[in-house]
């Protein structure tokens, strides 16, 4: 069992890891110390290969239930940490996992081609689409070039170019949110990084073609919301998704962003799947296999596979009129306010 | 302009020619505005002292450097609007706590000192008014409330206004003034950025005429939404005006940012605004504009 980058509440977990590991060496140095062939452990009438077999079950369980246990009782905060792990599947991991001939297209035909942002042609399932998707990185270089999923102007408007086309195409478009944010730079201010995401807001909202959107990591305000104005919105289970980073809201409300004030912040921006359900920001949560996403990114991306084909499916079925009136319904009632007394929430 | 009847949304208030009833009243407005209180001040501009009632007078620009002042809500409608025709709209919605949001301090508590502070119940001023005589829809973001910030009150009174300018054939003027997305509603803030574009997009379709003035500050999520989609982009002389902002750019390059940078002249050098407008002018710019693509 591979030992994982280490969150820090994941300890007692990661320490069980270990323990079976080690029984696992015990028991395969026991094996080739008696000449039995590793299939044959479980027919062995060797007492220590039954104790270890004994041992390595019992730890392999209480492994499930105390990542079960931990996994359901995350607070906001690990959870923003789950959703940043190192390992957890990103856009280009789902390319490959479920995204068959992959058409990647490049560029906003002004400026350049951002890597932050993956456009590319399809098939999901039985679904031909547009797969947009942010990319933060996984290897030093490929994060740099990344800027860490941070994208620039010029990838929102390569997004918009590709959206353009699925819409013209008559294909669904379906992206996957992961970014901490816009970037914050030089360049972007001055190609318009609020216009480039503003004008996607816009566009979005009149697409002529059915949009989804799922956020698989991090849902960094308008960074997120840039290639996220869809008809129906999912989370993966340890995703988060909000106005602002706990780290940058701690800065700013709580003066100093620590790991308390950012334990504070995460609670209070109500930033889990869980919150942003109970909200109705989004539709649907997609559940992540124990442990995270990180532990089993095969099994997520098929639940997220799952999801996609039978949300696309739903859609097909709306006549586009009616499909673009309950998109625009679908925001226009987000928010609470109260009116004359009157408390109004959707 | 008629008093009822004016609105499409089934909730809205009508555009009353009173003053609609507060539903805090517990509140006591003062009279605090962006510009403190006292005879003088000194210009931060130019350093020279300034007779307050001169300044005023002045529409809050310095008369030796024309440095603007940020102005408050209702000061800025008072700036733009003919005298007595603003009919004020929406002015009872008021924003609700629906995340439970406690920072250093809980944000009902937030919000009632802001309201008591700045005299008014949201970020927001909107209504229908003449701009030299043409008829017009007018929102006005508040910096004395919550730096203009937008949550669910800001977004539904702006979308509310668009949806009225789409159905009574309205140019719309939206004044920004906003430090951004308001973090005490979170995702609830973020969504009235898709909400107003989407609203703008229909408008849009209708052929509708849209003027964004960007005042300084506009930042974050505004200048990310509806304050970046004006068909035609106004900014007051010297604004800040950008996606993110100066500290936190500065924190991610880790060098100093360029004299200039992120204001309205740079931004149209950038190609991102149409016209830098000093706010003695405004008035006669939004008249103009309406003649040439307003209905
Ligand atoms: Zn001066």
């Amino acid at each position: 069992m591979a030992v994982y980058y280490q969150l820090d509440f994941e300890k007692p977990v990661v320490e069980l890891e270990r323990s079976i590991q080690n029984a696992e060496d015990a028991l395969r140095a026991r094996l080739a110390a008696t000449g039995a062939p590793a299939e044959s452990a479980n027919e062995s009438e060797d007492p220590e290969i039954f104790r270890l077999l004994t041992q390595i079950d019992t730890l392999r369980s209480r492994h499930r239930e105390q990542l079960e246990s931990l996994y359901s009782t995350l607070r906001p905060w690990d959870t923003v940490r789950v959703a940043r792990h190192p390992l957890r599947p990103q856009t280009r991991d789902y390319v490959n996992m479920i995204a068959r001939d992959f058409t990647e297209v490049h560029g906003d035909r002004r400026f350049g081609d951002d890597p932050a942002i993956v456009a590319g042609f399809c098939r999901i399932g039985p679904v031909k689409c547009l797969l947009i998707g942010h990319q933060k990185g996984k290897e030093t270089s490929e994060k740099i070039a990344c800027h860490f999923g941070c994208a620039h102007p010029e990838g929102y408007r390569k997004a918009l170019r590709a959206m353009k086309l699925a819409e013209k195409f008559g294909l669904p478009i379906v992206t996957l949110v992961d970014t901490p944010g816009a970037y914050p730079g030089l360049g972007a201010e001055q190609r318009g990084q609020a216009e480039a995401i503003a004008v996607n807001l816009l566009e979005m909202s009149r697409l002529q073609t059915q949009i989804v959107s799922i956020v698989i990591g991090e849902g960094g305000s308008g960074g997120a919301l840039g290639i996220a104005v869809a008809d129906r919105v999912a989370m993966l289970q340890n995703s988060w998704y909000s106005v602002i980073s706990p780290e940058g809201c701690a800065a700013i409300l709580w003066k100093e962003a620590n790991e308390q004030t950012n334990n504070a912040a995460a609670r209070a921006l109500k930033l889990t799947s869980a919150d942003n359900i109970d909200l109705g920001i989004i539709d649907a949560v997609i559940k992540e296999p124990v442990g995270g996403a990180h532990r089993d990114p095969r099994g997520t991306a098929e639940s997220l596979q799952n999801w996609v084909v039978n949300e696309v499916h739903a859609l097909k079925k709306i006549p586009l009129d009616q499909l673009l009136q309950q998109r625009y319904d679908r925001f226009r009632r987000m928010g609470a306010y109260t009116e004359q007394g009157n408390a109004a929430m959707a | 302009m008629k008093a009822s009847s004016s609105t499409n949304s089934p909730t809205a208030s009508p555009a009353a020619s009173k003053a609609p009833a507060r539903t805090w009243n517990d509140v006591a407005p003062d009279k605090k505005k962006s510009v403190p209180e006292g005879l003088w001040l000194r210009c931060p501009g130019c350093a020279a002292m300034l007779y307050k009632e001169n300044l005023a007078a002045n529409l809050q620009v310095c008369p030796e450097c024309q440095h603007h002042f940020r102005v408050g809500g209702t000061m800025r409608v008072n700036q733009i609007a003919d005298t007595g025709t603003f009919q004020e709209m929406f002015a009872d919605l008021e924003s609700t706590d629906r995340l439970g949001f406690k920072d250093l301090k809980a944000y009902p508590d937030r919000v009632k000192a802001e309201q008591i502070k700045s005299g008014v119940a949201d970020a927001i001023r909107a209504g229908q008014c003449f701009i030299k005589g043409r008829d017009a829809m007018l929102c006005v973001l508040d910096l004395d409330f919550m730096m203009g910030s937008m949550g669910s009150v800001v977004g539904e009174t702006i979308t509310r206004s668009i949806e009225h300018a789409t159905k009574h054939d309205l140019p719309l003027i939206i004044v920004s003034g906003s430090g951004g997305a308001r973090m005490q509603e979170s995702g609830l803030s973020l969504m009235q950025m898709a909400k107003t574009s989407a609203a703008l997009a229909r408008f849009d379709d209708a052929g509708g005429l849209f003027v964004s003035v960007l005042t300084d500050p506009t930042t974050g999520g505004v200048t990310a939404s509806f304050a970046m989609l004006g068909d035609i982009i106004i900014a007051e002389p010297n604004a800040l005006i950008g996606f993110a902002g100066p500290r936190v750019i500065q924190q991610t390059i880790r060098q100093e940012l360029p004299e200039g940078f992120q204001r309205s002249e740079f931004l149209k050098k950038a190609g991102f605004v149409d016209r830098v407008v000093p706010r003695g002018q405004l008035r006669n710019e939004l008249a103009r504009l309406i003649d040439y693509a307003g209905k």
